[in-house]
C-alpha cells in the first residue's frame, strides 16, 4: 500500500508516493534522481550512504523515508551553490580526500554534519566523529587533512579562478590540438 | 542490493494505541524505534515481519526528565547519542554517557535508542552493563498497565526479555545515587571504534570519608547469556578500601562468575582473562580521581 509524504531535500520539498518500506536512501537515489548518495554496505557500517536529517548524520540504508515525512534533508547534491563549491568539496579536491570518490559523498557529509556543529574540531574529533566512515583506497590521512584545511581556513581563496585558468591551459596543450597531416 | 521486503507499516501516537494494534494484529509483528537492529535483521537475516509497529511518532518516549526525588527517567526513544552529549548524565553518569558514545558510529547513535537496544536484549550492548551497574529499572507498559522491574531481571536470554509480545519497553529509570557515585565503563574490543564488544566491564561505587568502599555494582557484557551482575567480586570490593590487591581479587572473582562462550570474535578463555584484567582497571579507575569523557584518543588511554 502506497502512501503520500513529502520531504524537504536540499531545501526543495518533494512530495512522493511510496511504499512504507522503501529507505530513504533508494527514495533518494531512484525517486528523486539524487545518486550522488551511494550504496556501500547497506547495513549501517561504511558510512557511504551518510545523509544530514534535521540536522543529524545519518545512514540512508536504515533510515525508513516515510519516517522522514516533513523533515529536512541535506544530501552531497545540496552543497555546492551557484556554481561555487562547498569549502569541504573544494577542499577534497585540493587536498586529495579522494581517489575512486565512491565515499567521497558521505565523507564531505559527515564532515559538514560535523562542522554545523562543531566549527573548530582537533584532528582527534574529526577522526572519531568519521570513524564509520570507511574508504577502501584508504586515503585517511589526505581526508583528515581536507576536513582540517577547512577548519584552519586553509583552502584557496582564488580556487574557481584558478580551476578556470588551469582548464585553459589544459585545453591550450599540443595535444589537443588536432595532429597536422603530414604527406 | 539487499532490500526489504514490503510490509505494512502502523504510526500509533500513544502506547495504548501501539498495544491495541500489537493484540488486534496478532503475532509476528514487530516494534520499530530507532530501526538500526530491525532493518538490518530483516535485511541480513531475511527475516520478514508480517507488520511493524513504528514508535517514533509517540512524544512522550523520547524524554529525558529528573523526577522530584532525584531519579532520571530516559525514555524508550532516546538515542544513544542523546544520553552521550546529555549535559546532565555527563555531569552525574558520565560512564553511562561514555558506554553510549561506544556504540558504532555517530550514524548510528543519531537513530539507534536505548529502548530499543535494551529490548532487543544483545548480550554484548554496551548501555546494558552502565545501566545495570546504575540499579537501573525498566519501564514496561501493556494496554492500561504498567510495570517495574529491574533491568538485570529483564533480560532473559540472547535476544530474549520478559516482556509479552504487547508490552512495551517505555522508559529506563535510574534511581537517585549519592553525589559521591562515581563509575567506569571500559569496553574490550580490538578495534578502537566501530566493533561489538568482546567484553564489556561497568563499575559504579562509592566510598565514605575513609575511603572505604560502601556501596559497589559490578556490570558484565558479553560473557554471559544476559548483561550480568559479578556479585561475588562485589563481596569483595564491599568495606574495603580498594588497593591494587582488592581490585585483582574481585578482577579474578569476576572472571570465575561469568560464563563467556567462543564465537568468531574471541575465545572465552580470552574473554574470561580480559574480564580480569578489565575489572581490575574499571575499578581502579572509578576509584581515582573523578573525571569526565572526552575525546577517543583519552577513553583509549584509560585503558590501559
Ligand atoms: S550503505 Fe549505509 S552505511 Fe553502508
Ligand atoms: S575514495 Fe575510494 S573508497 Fe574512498
Amino acid at each position: 500500500m502506497k502512501r503520500k509524504i513529502t520531504l524537504t531535500v536540499n531545501g526543495k520539498e518533494q512530495e512522493l508516493e511510496i511504499e512504507p518500506n522503501r529507505l530513504l536512501l533508494h527514495v533518494l537515489r531512484e525517486e528523486i534522481g539524487l545518486t550522488g548518495t551511494k550504496e556501500g554496505c547497506s547495513i549501517g557500517v561504511c558510512g557511504a550512504c551518510s545523509v544530514i536529517v534535521d540536522g543529524r548524520l545519518v545512514s540512508s540504508c536504515l533510515t525508513l523515508a516515510a519516517g522522514c515525512e516533513g523533515r529536512d534533508i541535506e544530501t552531497i547534491e545540496g552543497l555546492a551553490k551557484d556554481g561555487n563549491l562547498h569549502p569541504l568539496q573544494q577542499a577534497f579536491i585540493e587536498y586529495g580526500g579522494f581517489q575512486c570518490g565512491i565515499c567521497t559523498p558521505g565523507q564531505i557529509m559527515a564532515a559538514k554534519a560535523l562542522l554545523d556543529e562543531n566549527p573548530k574540531p582537533t584532528a582527534d574529533e574529526v577522526k572519531e566523529w568519521m570513524s564509520g566512515n570507511l574508504c577502501r583506497c584508504t586515503g585517511y590521512y589526505k581526508i583528515l587533512e581536507s576536513v582540517m584545511a577547512v577548519v584552519n581556513n586553509k583552502i584557496s581563496p582564488d580556487f574557481q579562478f584558478r580551476k578556470r585558468e588551469q582548464q585553459a591551459k589544459i585545453q591550450s596543450l599540443d595535444v589537443y590540438k588536432p595532429v597536422a597531416k603530414t604527406d | 542490493m539487499k532490500r526489504t521486503e514490503p510490509l505494512e507499516i502502523y504510526q500509533p501516537t500513544s502506547v495504548n494505541e501501539a498495544c491495541r494494534i500489537i493484540k488486534q494484529s496478532g503475532p509476528g509483528g514487530h516494534f520499530l524505534a530507532g530501526g538500526t537492529d530491525l532493518i538490518i535483521a530483516i535485511k541480513e537475516k531475511g527475516w520478514v515481519p508480517r507488520y511493524v509497529v513504528d514508535l517514533k511518532r509517540i512524544p512522550s518516549l523520547s524524554e529525558i526528565l529528573t523526577n522530584s526525588d532525584g531519579s532520571l527517567v530516559l525514555g524508550a526513544l532516546t538515542t544513544m547519542r542523546e544520553i552521550e552529549i546529555s549535559p546532565l548524565i555527563r555531569d552525574r553518569y558520565p560512564f553511562l554517557a561514555q558506554s553510549a558514545a561506544e556504540v558504532g558510529s555517530i550514524q548510528i547513535r543519531h537513530r539507534a535508542t536505548i529502548g530499543g537496544n535494551m529490548a532487543n536484549a544483545t548480550p554484548s550492548a554496551d548501555v546494558a552493563p552502565a545501566l545495570i551497574a546504575l540499579d537501573a529499572k525498566a519501564k514496561i507498559s501493556g494496554e492500561n498497565s504498567e510495570r517495574i522491574v529491574a533491568l538485570e531481571k529483564f533480560f532473559v536470554g540472547p535476544g530474549k526479555t520478559l516482556m509479552k509480545p504487547d508490552e512495551i519497553l517505555t522508559a529506563l529509570i535510574i534511581p537517585p545515587h549519592p553525589a559521591t557515585l562515581r563509575g567506569e565503563y571500559i569496553k574490550f574490543s580490538p578495534r578502537e571504534m566501530m566493533d561489538l564488544a568482546y567484553v564489556g566491564v561497568a563499575v559504579a561505587l562509592a566510598m565514605d570519608e575513609r575511603k572505604k568502599v560502601k556501596h559497589v555494582r559490578i556490570a558484565l557484557g558479553a560473557v554471559a547469556p544476559i548483561p550480568m551482575r559479578a556479585r561475588k567480586a562485589e563481596a569483595i570490593v564491599l568495606d574495603q578500601i580498594l588497593s591494587e590487591e582488592i581490585a585483582e581479587q574481585a578482577g579474578g572473582e569476576a572472571a570465575k562468575e561469568c560464563s563467556p562462550i567462543s564465537d568468531v570474535r574471541s575465545s572465552a578463555d580470552y574473554r574470561r582473562e580480559m574480564v580480569r584484567v578489565n575489572t581490575k582497571r574499571a575499578l581502579l579507575n572509578a576509584a581515582s580521581e573523578h573525571w569526565r569523557p572526552t575525546s577517543w584518543v583519552e577513553r583509549r588511554d584509560r585503558r590501559y
